[in-house]
Parts: C-alpha cells; sequence; structure tokens
C-alpha cells in the first residue's frame, strides 16, 4: 500500500510515528498530495490521510478522476479523515462524483498530540475562528473527548474549573460523557488535583502582545511548527578553514526544539534579555571541559575525557546553533522598529492613550508595513480600551481599506464579530480595573531574575495565567467583581472519587493542575506558567494543554478572510 | 510598479539607530560575541564527527521521520530503499530519544507506576489510540460490520453511533417530530460533524419554509448550516436563509464576499455595482460605493494606458514600463501610479491624482506622501518642491510639509536626490538634534555649518573641520565663521 499524506500531517504524525514503523505495516511509497496524476507506484491500495478540509477534497477529487482506469491491476482508493470524518466532506466527494470511488473512508481520531513534557496540542488550526465566528463547538467536543481520554488514563480529576462559555462547553460535555458511559469509572490514583478550562476570548490581550521570551521571539520572528523552526542558512554555515566562503547553503536551517536539549531547556523560557549571559556563561564552562585533555597525564585520565567526548560535542553543536539563533533575533530586536512597535504595545497596556488615533499606527499604514501587524496593534488598542471610540475605529478601517484594498472589510467584520475589535458601548472602559486589580503592569520588572510572570512580556503579566495564579492562592473568590467583568461564567464542578483513592496530601507536596487554554495559547504564556510551578512556594505545578499553539500573528491570520480563490 | 513597492519597504524597515532595550547592550553583545568565538575556536579541536552526532539531514528532517522519507521514496527506486533500511531503524532510535519535561513534573513521570520504560511514548500510543485504530487501519473487516442499517435505533443511540464513526441511516425518521428529537440530540451531543449530518438530511427531506422556521429557535444547528451553505458555497440557499432570519447585514456582505469568485472585471465592477444597494451599516455603505468607484476608475485608466504604452508614443511608459496592471489594486497604490504617470493630467481628468484625491475625500497627510514617493522616483525635483510649497494671498511663498520634514528628508533621500536638493529640505526640519544628525549623515555640510553657527558652538564645529575636504568652500566658510565669532566675543 502507498500513502498519499496531507502535508500538514506530517508535521503532528512525526511527533508520533517513524517511517520504519509505518514499514512494518506495509506502507511501501509515501507521497504528498498534489494536484494532477498520482506518481505511479506498484502498489494495491493508496490511502489518502487528510485533514478535513475541503481545498483538500479538490485535490483528491483530481488524484481520482485523472486515475488512469486502464491500468492493471486497478488500485484500490481509501481515505483517512484526521482527526474527524467530516460529513461534509463526503458529501462534496459525493457532489464531484467520486465518493464512490473509495472503498473505505475512516478517521484516525488524534486529539491530543504531546509536544514536550509538560505540553499537549490539539493542533486544531480553525479552532478559535471556529468557536468565536462560527458557533461551531466540533473543536470543543474533541476537547472533551480529549480530556476524557487522559482521564481514563491519569485518573479522574476532582476539582474542575473555569471560566468562559467555551469552558462551560467543555465542563458540560465531560460530565454527559461520564454520565454515558458509566464504564468510564476507574480505579487509577488522580494525578491531577484541578483541571482549569481557559476560554482564549477571556483573555484576547496575550496573544496580540509580542512574546519576549526566547522561544516566544523565535515563534515571532521565524514561526516554530510541530516543535520544528527553519531559520535563515547564512549564519549556520559550516565555516572550515581554508575554504572560506564556498558555496554557502541556501536552504533553510532546520531544527527541532525541545526540552530534550539541555541548553534549550534552560533558556527557551528566559526573558530574551537573559539568554546572552547564559550562552556565555556555558561557553567557559565547555571551553574549560576541552582544555581539560592539556591535564589528561594518565591513561585512565585519558580515557575518561574520552568517554566524555560525544556529550561535550552535541553541548557545543546546541551551543553554536543557540548562540547564531540569539544573534540572529538580536538583530531585529535592537532595530528602531521593533522597538517602537514595543514602545507602543506597552503604552496600551499600561493604559496610556489608548482612546485616540495612534501616530506610530498611522505611520504603519501610511509605509505599507504588513497588514497584520497593524491589524495587531488595532486590535491591542481596542482590547485595551474596551472597544475604540466610534471616530477613532472609523478612522483605522478607513486608512486600512484604503491602503491595503476594500475586500478587508470582511476580514475587520470576522475581528468585530470575534470581540477583538470593537467600538466602544456604554462609554465604559474596564481595562484599567481589570489591569489594577489583577496587576497585569509591574513597572519594576526583573528579566534576568525574574520574581513574577511579567517578565515573559517584559512588564506585562498575561491576564490568562494570571487568573491561573489567582485561582491556586488565594482563590477565585477574592477577585469576583473582576471575574465578572471578563466574559462568559466562571464555575466550579467536582467529580466525587470512591474514598479509596482520595489523595491524602502530605505537608509542602505539590498540588497539580492542568490548565486546558481553549482557542490557543502563546509560548510565553507557557513560559510563566513554568515559572509559576518552578516557585519554590508555589505549591503548584502546571500541565498545559489546548487547541492550537499560536502566536498574535498565526492568530490574526486564521481569521482574516481568504482572499485569494484556492490555487486549485 | 512591485518593484517599485519593494523598494519603499526596504526604504522604511531600514533603521537608522539601534533602540532595543537591552540595560547593558555592549555588554550583552560582547556576552554572545564571545560564547560564538568559544564555539568557533572549538571547532578546530573537535571537527570531525559534526554532522554524526544529530541524525538529522541539513534540511533539518530527522532521518527517519515522516516527511523525510516522503520525499526519498517519492524520489528513490525500490532498489535503494532497501540498501537504506538498516539505517533508517538505526536513525530511528536515536530520533526517539524522549525529551526531558521542563518542570520536575511531567506527562511521563506521572506515568510512573504503570510503565517504567519509554513512559512518553507510551503516552502518545495511549492518546492516539483510543481503542478504535492502529496506524494501519484494518481495511479488509467484513462489510455487515462496517455499514449498519439494523434499523431500530433511538434518536440517542443514533447520534451516539453516528459520534463514534458509524454509518447510521436516517431514513427511517420520517416525521416532523422524529426529525426534530433527532437533530436536538445531535445538538446535545454537540459533534459538529454529526449535527451536519442531520442538517444535510434535514435540508434533503424537508420543505425550506418548515426547515428555517426550525432553525429559527435552535441557534446552534443554524450556525452549523449557515457555516456548511457557505463552505459549499450554496449561496442562494444561504442568501434566502439570511434573509428569512431578518439578518440583513450579513446578507450584504456574504453577498459582497462573491465579487472574490469573479474574475473577470467587467463582470465584476457590474457585481460592486449590484452590492452598493446592498443593506451595510452605514459605514461600510460608503467603503462599498469607493470600491465599486474605483475599480470603475481602474478599467478606464488601465484601458487607456495599456493603449499608451502600446503605440510607444509617450516617453514616460517608454522609459518606464507598467510592471503590472493596474486592475484590483488598493486606492494608495492606485494614487501613486497616478501621480506616477499621470501628474500633471487637469483636474477633470479620471486618472488625475487631484481627481482620485477629491473623489475618495483622500486625507493631505497620504496624498503628499504618495506623491511625494512616485516624484522622488522619477527625480523631478521640481514637482517636489512644487508639492510643498504653499502661497498665501498675499503672494509669498512658504515650504510646508503635513508629514514632517524630516519624512521628507528620507523619502528624498532613499531615491538618491542630490545635495542640493536634499540640504533644502534638512534645513527646514525643526528640531535642532534631528537636523544635524540627518544634515551629517547626509552630508549636508553647508546645513551643518550653519546651525552650530547659530548655536555659536566653536567646539562642534571646530571638530566638523575635518569632515569636509582640504580647501574647499566649505572650509573656507567655517574659517570665516570661527574668526567672527572670536571678534564677536572680544569686542
Amino acid at each position: 500500500q502507498a500513502i498519499v499524506w496531507d502535508e500538514y500531517l506530517t508535521g503532528p504524525f512525526g511527533l508520533i510515528a517513524q517511517y520504519s514503523l509505518l514499514k512494518e505495516h506495509e506502507v511501501e511509497k509515501m507521497f504528498t498530495l498534489k494536484p494532477g496524476r498520482l506518481p505511479p507506484a506498484d502498489v494495491k491500495n493508496i490511502i489518502f490521510f487528510v485533514r478535513p478540509k475541503l481545498e483538500l477534497m479538490d485535490i483528491i477529487t483530481d488524484n481520482v478522476l485523472r486515475e488512469d482506469r486502464g491500468r492493471s491491476p486497478q488500485r484500490d482508493f481509501h481515505i483517512l479523515f484526521v482527526p474527524r470524518r467530516s460529513l461534509l466532506c463526503e458529501q462534496w466527494l459525493k457532489e464531484q462524483g467520486v465518493l464512490g470511488s473509495f472503498i473505505h473512508r475512516e478517521q484516525y481520531s488524534l486529539d491530543l498530540i504531546p509536544f514536550d513534557g509538560d505540553l499537549l496540542s490539539m493542533e486544531s488550526e480553525g479552532a478559535f475562528k471556529e468557536c468565536y465566528l462560527e458557533s461551531d463547538q466540533t473543536s470543543l467536543y474533541h476537547a472533551a473527548k480529549g480530556l476524557m481520554t487522559l482521564q481514563a488514563l491519569y485518573g479522574t480529576i476532582p476539582q474542575i474549573f473555569g471560566k468562559g462559555d467555551c469552558a462551560r462547553h467543555v465542563a458540560n460535555m465531560m460530565i454527559r460523557m461520564k454520565r454515558e458511559f458509566p464504564g468510564s469509572q476507574n480505579s487509577i490514583f488522580p494525578v491531577f488535583d484541578t483541571l482549569l478550562l481557559l476560554d482564549r476570548n477571556v483573555d484576547l490581550l496575550t496573544p496580540l502582545a509580542t512574546q519576549l521570551t526566547y522561544e516566544g521571539l523565535i515563534d515571532e520572528i521565524y514561526g516554530i511548527q510541530n516543535t520544528y523552526v527553519k531559520l535563515p542558512p547564512e549564519k549556520f554555515a559550516p565555516k572550515k578553514q581554508g575554504e572560506g566562503g564556498k558555496d554557502l547553503p541556501t536552504e533553510p536551517k532546520k531544527l527541532q526544539l525541545n526540552s530534550a536539549e539541555e541548553l534549550y531547556a534552560e533558556i527557551r523560557d528566559k526573558n530574551f534579555n537573559a539568554v546572552g549571559s547564559v550562552l556565555s556563561k556555558k561557553a567557559k564552562i565547555i571551553s574549560a571541559a576541552f582544555e581539560e585533555r592539556h591535564h589528561a597525564k594518565t591513561v585512565g585520565e585519558i580515557k575518561q575525557f574520552v568517554s566524555q567526548l560525544p556529550h561535550m560535542q552535541a553541548a557545543r553543536s546546541s551551543l553554536a546553533n543557540h548562540t547564531s539563533i540569539a544573534e540572529l533575533i538580536k538583530d531585529i530586536t535592537t532595530s528602531e522598529d521593533f522597538f517602537d512597535n514595543l514602545t507602543v504595545e506597552q503604552e496600551f497596556m499600561s493604559g496610556i492613550d489608548t482612546d485616540k488615533v495612534n501616530n506610530y499606527i498611522e505611520d504603519c499604514i501610511a509605509q505599507k508595513h504588513p497588514l497584520i501587524k497593524i491589524l495587531r496593534l488595532v486590535c491591542l488598542q481596542s482590547v485595551c480600551n474596551s472597544g475604540l471610540k466610534q471616530k477613532v475605529l472609523d478612522h483605522y478601517k478607513r486608512e486600512i481599506l484604503q491602503t491595503y484594498g476594500y475586500e478587508h472589510i470582511l476580514t475587520l467584520n470576522n475581528l468585530e464579530k470575534a470581540g477583538l475589535l470593537k467600538p466602544q458601548t456604554g462609554g465604559r472602559n474596564n481595562y484599567p480595573t481589570i489591569r489594577k486589580t489583577l496587576r497585569l503592569w509591574m513597572d519594576d520588572v526583573n528579566e534576568q531574575n525574574p520574581n513574577d510572570i511579567s517578565y515573559v512580556y517584559s512588564g506585562y503579566a498575561p491576564l490568562s495565567v494570571r487568573l491561573a495564579q489567582l485561582l491556586a492562592r488565594p482563590g477565585w473568590r477574592s477577585i469576583e467583581e473582576v471575574l465578572k467583568m471578563l466574559p462568559g461564567p466562571h464555575f466550579e464542578e467536582r467529580q466525587q472519587l470512591p474514598t479509596g483513592l482520595q489523595k491524602k496530601r502530605q505537608h509542602g507536596e505539590n498540588r497539580v493542575t492542568l490548565v486546558f487554554f481553549l482557542g490557543g495559547v502563546t509560548y510565553a504564556e507557557i513560559a510563566a506558567l513554568r515559572f509559576l510551578s518552578q516557585m519554590e512556594d508555589g505549591g503548584t505545578e502546571y500541565i498545559i494543554a489546548t487547541t492550537k499553539l499560536i502566536n498574535g500573528t498565526t492568530w490574526i491570520k486564521s481569521l482574516m478572510e481568504k482572499l485569494e480563490p484556492a490555487p486549485f | 510598479m512591485s518593484r517599485v513597492r519593494a523598494d519603499e519597504e526596504e526604504y522604511w524597515h531600514s533603521s537608522k539607530f539601534r533602540a532595543f532595550t537591552f540595560d547593558d547592550e555592549d555588554d550583552e553583545l560582547s556576552q554572545l560575541k564571545e560564547s560564538k568565538r568559544a564555539v568557533n575556536s572549538l571547532r578546530d579541536i573537535v571537527d570531525d564527527e559534526d554532522d554524526d552526532l544529530e541524525r538529522v539531514s541539513w534540511s533539518g528532517e530527522p532521518v527517519g521521520s515522516i516527511s523525510w522519507s516522503i520525499k526519498e521514496t517519492a524520489s528513490g527506486s525500490t532498489s535503494s530503499l532497501d540498501g537504506r533500511d538498516s539505517s533508517l531503524q538505526k536513525g530511528s532510535s536515536s530520533y526517539a530519544a524522549l525529551p526531558k519535561p521542563a518542570s520536575s513534573y511531567s506527562l511521563s513521570s506521572l506515568f510512573k507506576g504503570r510503565n517504567k520504560l519509554s513512559s512518553f511514548q507510551s503516552l502518545s500510543d495511549a492518546l492516539t489510540d483510543t481503542g478504535v485504530k492502529n496506524y494501519a487501519p484494518e481495511l479488509r473487516r467484513p462489510k455487515a460490520e462496517y455499514k449498519d442499517y439494523s434499523s431500530d435505533w433511538s434518536p440517542k443511540d443514533t447520534v451516539r453511533r453516528m459520534q463514534r464513526g458509524k454509518v447510521c441511516s436516517l431514513e427511517r425518521f420520517r416525521s416532523l417530530q422524529d426529525k426534530l428529537v433527532l437533530l436536538d440530540e445531535a445538538v446535545a451531543g454537540h459533534d459538529g460533524n454529526v449535527i451536519t449530518a442531520v442538517l444535510i438530511f434535514l435540508k434533503r427531506t424537508l420543505r425550506r419554509e418548515i426547515l428555517f422556521r426550525e432553525l429559527e429557535v435552535r441557534q446552534v444547528a443554524l450556525c452549523h448550516l449557515i457555516h456548511f451553505l457557505r463552505e459549499m458555497g450554496e449561496q442562494k440557499f444561504l442568501l434566502d436563509l439570511l434573509r428569512f432570519l431578518d439578518r440583513t447585514e450579513e446578507v450584504a456582505l456574504s453577498q459582497y464576499r462573491e465579487h472574490l469568485n469573479i474574475q473577470d472585471v467587467e463582470k465584476r465592477r457590474e457585481f460592486l455595482k449590484g452590492c452598493i444597494g446592498l443593506p451595510f451599516s452605514a459605514e461600510d455603505t460608503s467603503h462599498i460605493q469607493d470600491h465599486y468607484t474605483l475599480l470603475e476608475r481602474q478599467i478606464i485608466i488601465e484601458a487607456n494606458d495599456r493603449q499608451l504604452e502600446m503605440a510607444g508614443q509617450s516617453e514616460l511608459f517608454r522609459k518606464y514600463p507598467r510592471k503590472a496592471s493596474i486592475l484590483n489594486m488598493p486606492l494608495v497604490t492606485t494614487l501613486f501610479y497616478s501621480c506616477f504617470y499621470h501628474y500633471t493630467e487637469a483636474e477633470g481628468m479620471f486618472s488625475s491624482p487631484t481627481n482620485l484625491k477629491k473623489t475618495f475625500k483622500i486625507p493631505d497627510k497620504q496624498y503628499v506622501l504618495t506623491a511625494l514617493a512616485a516624484r522622488a522616483k522619477l527625480r523631478a525635483w521640481g514637482d517636489v518642491d512644487a508639492l510643498l510649497t504653499t502661497k498665501n494671498w498675499l503672494g509669498y511663498t512658504k515650504k510646508k510639509a503635513p508629514i514632517g520634514f524630516h519624512r521628507v528628508v528620507e523619502i528624498l533621500q532613499r531615491n538618491n536626490a542630490p545635495v542640493q536638493v536634499l540640504q533644502e529640505y534638512v534645513r527646514l526640519v525643526e528640531d535642532v538634534e534631528t537636523r544635524l544628525n540627518l544634515a551629517t549623515k547626509y552630508k549636508c555640510h553647508d546645513v551643518v555649518i550653519e546651525t552650530y553657527r547659530d548655536l555659536k558652538d566653536r567646539i562642534q564645529l571646530t571638530a566638523y573641520k575635518c569632515k569636509v575636504e582640504r580647501g574647499s568652500a566649505e572650509e573656507e566658510k567655517i574659517n570665516s565663521i570661527l574668526s567672527n565669532m572670536v571678534r564677536n566675543t572680544y569686542s
């Protein structure tokens, strides 16, 4: 058999399965899905691994229609939807007249994919758009299902907290599923003490701001996909003596980023301003370690040195990579435009001049900066002002449409529907109260040795994580007023455990909370939660789950109207 | 056109000083350099097995990953595959190394009790294999198990079966009552896939009015149907539904969206014309009207200019051939185009910049910025001068720049304006410090000298002497000012 892959899926699948494994299951060939005739392959079965998307159905239709009917043996087609079978897509295939060509149509349910030791993602890019623009709660259904699976493995979670409409839905579904499948009651000692469900629309602000942690900046600038990042190759050219400047690589350098790499685990969540000193310290340590070879006198010493060599080489190459990445990022963070952009963001977040047309934004429009950058800033201003004054909003809209094209009216409308860009209603601005009560803006931020989560945005403490922090101590009762200002209900549910499974907590033992972000989470928020986990007197450890890893750019992009017709 | 814009972008992105808030920047930078140095020096010691360490091909794909092998199997022949196989196995074992948890608690450590070895992998297996499917689905299951028409499922059971991916026949649900119960069950299950399936069934078997009426009181189902219709491109059905619900603004936007699918410009223009009367919000109506007017203009301009270009009579078009058609470009781009090719035309002409400015109420700032960029590109310094000159009623002229003269200087400099032109505008920059910066950067010596003179700054002036050519007029000027200053101090 041969597999035809939706290219997007190869990323997530790469995290869980190897080609060798597939080979064991008699997969002979693999292709990338693209229009035209399928490449020849001497196989009986062709299996399409695809996301349920209409564009992809069109390509498959094309593949099937161009298949040579005369060939023998004839090939059989099958389709495997990931993560879910979609009747919408099948309907589409039916209308194209090819549905009958598929012998099997199945689904491969892939709910939560492990990304790191403490991070799970559904990698469902459309989740936010579906929930908030289209009122399609399918992704919430999958989230609930994923949580049921997780509970089957790690025990029933006794306490569920949540904030937001989607959170409420997911909790309801979990309770319902539990009721409908009484067999799901298991006898596993619970690992998680608490589940916290958070709607992305409770905190629209955080993803809009530029992340300032090392990993966050890599994502903002180069985009991390399924733990891989593609970087410009120039800085990674192997510099060997005697062949200076010979053919530079032109393909982007691709690196995997996760905590398996010791150095990366140490610096990923630091503020970028604190990364340089760590790298230089590491360099000294490694240099010293290599120097040791001069002191190795006896055979035993040399043997020991050699035995450490592989580890040292790995450390060296890791250091080389991250030094190069840090240099690339520094080129950008030291640019005037990055600084200006950051200044405006921080002004908005600390509540300065959010109610009038901003000069910098106007300039950026006049200079035709990328539209997404403009939208991020305008939305940030709107969120930090609980909506813009009608006059200000109209002004921005006009400038954007005149400069970037009138068809973007559709995108602006989507942003309005999602609550990211809106006119202020009732003339009240709640943001200052929220900011002060939750201490979202900290003036004295310590980037090198942080004492508060606000270090991840150099001053701004992500609202979502603040809610998690306050839930652990002293509890949400202390912030009832502010919770009411944020959209959607907040609630608490309890799931009864058999007495034998109830935890008797030892003094000083940490609680474990699973935080599920419905609608996406940023790397900076993850960093903030890890920071809380590591606080000495924190008392709570966090595991993070989400529908999708996002940043402001990918998030806004998911809400933009697709303006070009599909390439096919 | 596109090159022009790219140039501009490059220009705007170029920065003149560094500004990020590193506490002690030099130190930070030197630290990076230091570690870089260390890394490089280490290369000499251990250089050989460099690439063997991580089993990653240059593109970074770990060997043995799926996307890597796709490329391989797509290009390689079967024989080479066999040879590679053994290395694949080897590679995969190193690749599957367990990521270390960042927090002390991790999913894998949580799993201690059940499986001591490679718990991380087992988690992923467990998560993904929810008891239904494996990597290679059993493709040859008996038909009977696969399709299940065994009739008597209740609506609730039917929905539950469908949620588990089984195919169920819905045809048994005949009465309206049954169908609605089925729909409500599906909605209660929150699985959009099942809701959509039921909706497709209802859409096929119910009269429109009845379907619409029932959906009006079932908002969740309604949203799913709207989404379905939009995706399937059933525009007419969708508009009927929205109209029935009285969601007029959505009707309007949804109809307007259609123009994106019309490639032919004439047809697109006609279509947009039809959109003007749609019930948009007041603000949006004027934008849609503008969109139509703009495309109408562009069609006229395009026809005219294409002919001009083909005839080869116009020197402007010969010298600067158009890079792309102006059709469907944004308003500001159109204005740039018109300032480039049609600057001197009378206001009565559709293609003249002033006409565009008036018709679309383009703000002064935006207009000056665009016109300036276009004229500077053509090195029409006279036009630049005129653009920035205003005359009051007494006939006195005055230079004015709504965008600020520092911005004017940047645009001109980007277009390689000669120093004589440049310094005229540098001189007009109001802020002394900015003026000095710009003048020094672009070597407008006269401006620098005059500014220091006005500041009575002997020290800076003396220091600046070494920046001008020996024996030049500028040097003489500095000398004469310096001696004048001395005289003034003593007298």
